[in-house]
């Protein structure tokens, strides 16, 4: 087996529809020749027909709810059924309930809010110490961000989780560091996945960044956003950890 | 194919996926309004959908899938095509 990820066994969440991030990965993954292991939440059936469009079967899909304890708890050792270690993990996970978005920042309850970094956020944190005990040096984990490092129209709390989910992969690549695992997230563009449509008012921004990164920007291909997955998920980033790395047609470098 | 065999078939379908009664699911049902199909649920009607018909239901043309008819006429044409 040959490829960017020969031999790697890597835990993929967030796959949901065809065109999630996490589908583009994983498929990406497996034809770099890794093992992938699969995650689900919620719509289980969904997820069970999805993942058949894969290039190569996978294991059952694992239920994880990144909220859930027990889910959690019990991740190793249903992991452990279907591979005997990671090497890398993906976390595509993200919701915020519609009070705290599309222009609802000053309104949103706490409770709601609290659900968007719960999601969000913590879980980051949650699946890399919950994956942690299966991984050895050299080991990656990747999550996905969208810039928090300024104020979008219509993103509001969910900036806020994603500032939050930076500073978290900072303290995280500072507490695994010294297991010799890395904690890097990849800053996509804006891409026509299901959670980006469920944002109303989402396309607002779609245009200006189709018309202002300097590469140009396709919202329908997530190829790069894929690739870039790999890369960070492969040995080719080894002393790269507490990275932010920019998927996003180079948008985040140019002003008006 | 016929129209009404594709019609069975989204019964059968939506039974699985969303609990709808097969005596329910006619031409003239609103998947959201008459049916009670959520937005989830729906993505995973058209994912077997496609499956069961061997078709391909781009994701901008779900939206004009309104009724049981629209998604059976577009599957017919798409069989046809
Ligand atoms: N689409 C974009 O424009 C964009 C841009 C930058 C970053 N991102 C990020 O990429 C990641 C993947 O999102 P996507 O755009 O592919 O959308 P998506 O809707 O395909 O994926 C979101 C996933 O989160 C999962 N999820 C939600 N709540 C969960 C929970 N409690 N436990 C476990 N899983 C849960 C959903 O099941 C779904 O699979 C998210 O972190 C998102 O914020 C997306």
């Amino acid at each position: 087996m040959s490829g960017l990820l020969a031999g790697k066994r890597i835990l993929v969440t967030g796959i949901i529809t065809d065109n999630s991030i996490a589908f583009s990965a994983a498929k990406l993954a497996q034809e770099e020749g890794a093992e992938v292991v699969i995650t689900g939440f919620g719509r289980m059936s969904l997820v069970e027909r999805i993942v058949k469009r894969l290039p190569k079967p996978v294991g059952q899909v694992i239920e994880l709810d990144v909220t859930n304890p027990e889910h959690l708890a019990s991740l190793e050792s249903r992991v452990r059924e279907q591979v005997d270690g990671l090497d890398g993990v993906l976390h595509a996970i993200a919701f915020g309930p519609q009070s705290a978005l599309g222009g609802g920042f000053l309104t949103a309850p706490w409770e709601d809010v609290a659900t968007a970094l719960h999601v969000s956020t913590y879980s980051y944190k949650a699946l890399a110490v919950a994956c942690e005990p299966m991984m050895k040096p050299g080991g990656s984990i990747v999550g996905l961000t969208f810039d928090a490092s300024t104020a979008w129209p219509v993103y509001d709390w969910m900036g806020v989780a994603k500032a939050g989910l930076e500073s978290t992969s900072r303290y995280l690549a500072r507490y695994l560091g010294a297991k010799g695992i890395r904690s890097n997230l990849v800053s996509a563009g804006p891409l026509r996945t299901m959670a980006a449509k469920s944002i109303p008012g989402f396309e607002a921004f779609e245009q200006s960044w189709v018309e202002r990164a300097p590469l140009g920007w396709d919202l329908t291909d997530n190829e790069p956003t894929a690739r870039t997955i790999c890369a960070l998920l492969s040995d080719w980033f080894p002393a790269t950890t507490g990275e932010i790395v920019h998927v996003d047609g180079g948008f985040h470098a140019v002003g008006a | 194919m016929t129209k009404e065999e594709i019609v069975a078939g989204l019964a059968e379908i939506l039974e699985e996926v969303a609990g709808v009664n097969p005596e329910d699911v006619t031409e003239d049902k609103s998947f959201t309004d008459d049916l009670d199909v959520d937005s989830l649920s729906m993505v995973e009607v058209v994912v077997a959908a496609e499956e069961k018909f061997g078709v391909k239901i781009p994701d901008d043309e779900v939206q004009n899938l309104k009724s049981v008819g629209d998604a059976a006429t577009f599957v017919l044409n798409q069989q046809a095509a």
